[in-house]
């Protein structure tokens, strides 16, 4: 059924400090990973040794710059992946059923065994989060690593994404949005999280934390100084001078 | 958005192919016999050649079936149970009339009417989609019911009507295209996508891969708009002024009707190539163009 669950017991989704993260690539590559070996069709690249590599990537980390009005730009490394919208419209667009939404915790995820690979879903999300892969010919997207947060054969601490418990920097959080006391869901309240393309009405259960604002540099701090040498330098600028 | 010949094929034939159906199913030529046969071949050609290399767009096709399932939500899943139903019941009205001489007006117009309603759905398909703001509008519906009218109107030996659909046609694509002109992104930006904005201006830094992506080709497709304003020009001449201009002007004959369909095919599917080359999707934001 592609029809949308009307609620969801869970919001489940991840939060992502745009502060904190290195832009270090860490959780795209143990995402790959996971998934590539895990839950449905792996991940296949395409001349992954030639001059024309690609492949199928569920989390990408873009790199931007933000410039503000005056003084320095600030570098904003930008992971992305499926932010699990609650009005997800790769869900309703599906003609086969394939792409669902999970009633119990909100998980959007791809039914392989029925995707006939016509990239409507593809077209339907402003995120570019999901990915036909090149080879399987089906849709791959973050599954919110679904056969690890369940996993009773893994260690407990491994029980979350696997982006969430590669990160190095901290900068990635799993847990339940749709629960006002949870963790997640504290941490937006206090950065100011936020959603991404707004207008366009997915309501995305993922939020972003935005970075804080860069230190301003005090005019002094910027002056240059030793305009005047002094000392040893005084003494080789004369001799300078009058060679 | 990746103009992938399959589907302006898809787009085109079938458009033109329902459009005669639903001509043929209100009695319009009234054909009888082997002409109905021919008429009726030439209809169900164009239809179902359309819908087959759609089918060749697909990258998992033998889950193609799977796809009546879901028309409680899903356009395309509504595009091929009509096309389906409208393919059947315009079969049982033919059979009658090309072999038994027998004109079943209700199954007719049932026939016709499920006939625009099939393309009625495919325009919904690109409708639907915010993401792609220049298909996001009022217009897109009616430019494909007209292409179907217009074009199956032509094939139907209806010049006046083919003429006046022909030319409102011509109008309503003119007026999409300034209006997708203005329209652009509608909004979003750089600084909504990545929420950013409170910050100050954006610009990509780095992209998160060296190579192409799926994401890209299919998404984020550059070629084309060069030779746009020539192309339009081109879609709107062959398209519609011209055949418009031979049914009003001259007297039709198979020869004036044979240029008339050849130049309104070409048009199409200029302005077809055109309707996928020009569509921006918004998550090319996230790669800064």
């Amino acid at each position: 059924m592609t029809s949308l669950p009307q609620s969801t017991e869970k919001k489940l989704g991840l939060v992502i400090d745009l502060d904190t993260c290195v832009g270090c690539h860490a959780c795209v590559v143990s995402c790959k990973e996971w998934n590539t070996s895990n839950y449905g069709s792996a991940l296949s690249d395409v001349d992954a040794y030639g001059p024309e590599p690609q492949g199928t990537f569920l989390n990408r980390v873009h790199s931007f710059e933000a410039q503000p009005e005056s003084g320095c730009s600030q570098t904003v490394h930008f992971p992305k992946s499926c932010l699990h919208c609650e009005d997800a419209p790769c869900v309703t667009v599906c003609p086969t059923g394939a792409s669902y939404k999970r009633e119990e915790d909100g998980i959007v995820l791809v039914n392989e065994a029925d995707c006939m690979g016509c990239g409507l879903c593809a077209w339907s999300c402003p995120y570019g989060a999901r990915e036909l892969d090149q080879i399987f010919g089906v849709m791959k997207k973050c599954t919110l690593c679904v056969d690890r947060i369940y996993n009773e054969n893994i260690p407990e601490e491994d029980r979350v994404p696997s982006c969430v418990r590669t990160c190095p920097a901290g900068a990635r959080h799993f847990g339940d949005l749709g629960d006002p006391d949870s963790d997640v869901s504290r941490l937006v309240a206090s950065r100011d999280g936020m959603d991404l393309m707004p207008e366009m009405g997915t309501k995305p259960v993922n939020k972003y934390l935005p970075p804080r604002l860069k230190d301003v540099p005090s005019d002094a701090a910027l002056e240059a100084t030793h305009k005047t040498p002094e000392g040893l330098f005084a003494w080789l600028d004369k001799a300078l001078e009058k060679l | 958005m990746h103009p992938a010949p399959s589907v302006i094929l898809f787009t085109t034939l079938s458009g033109l192919g329902f459009g005669l159906l639903a001509f043929l199913g209100l009695g319009l030529p009234p054909v009888t016999g082997w002409v109905a046969f021919v008429f009726f071949f030439l209809a169900n050609a164009l239809a179902v050649g359309g819908l087959l290399a759609s089918v060749t767009h697909l990258a998992n096709p033998k889950n193609a079936i799977k796809a009546f399932r879901e028309w409680r939500s899903s356009w395309l899943s509504r595009e091929g149970v009509l096309a389906v139903a409208s393919l059947l019941v315009m079969g049982v009205f033919a059979v009658a009339l090309v072999f038994f001489d027998i004109r079943l007006r209700t199954v007719g117009a049932l026939g016709a009417l499920l006939s625009l309603a099939t393309v009625f759905t495919t325009s919904m398909i690109y409708t639907q989609l915010k993401t792609v703001p220049r298909w996001n509008e009022w217009t897109t519906p009616p430019i494909f019911m007209l292409h179907a009218l217009g074009g199956g109107a032509l094939l139907a030996g209806q010049p006046r009507l083919a003429a006046i659909l022909l030319i409102a046609l011509g109008l309503l694509m003119m007026w999409a295209w300034i209006k997708g002109d203005e329209k652009s992104l509608a909004g979003t930006t750089m600084e909504t996508a990545t929420g950013l904005g409170r910050i100050g201006k954006m610009r990509l830094l780095e992209p998160p891969h060296s190579g192409q992506n799926y994401l890209l080709k299919e998404m984020a497709y550059e070629v084309g708009r060069k030779h746009a304003q020539k192309l339009r020009i081109l879609s709107l001449l062959l398209g519609y002024a011209l055949p418009a201009a031979l049914m009003l002007l001259f007297t039709v004959h198979h020869l004036t009707a044979l240029i008339a369909i050849i130049a309104h095919l070409i048009g199409v599917a200029a302005g077809r190539w055109l309707f996928f080359a020009e569509a921006a999707h918004v998550q090319r934001l996230y790669y800064g163009k």
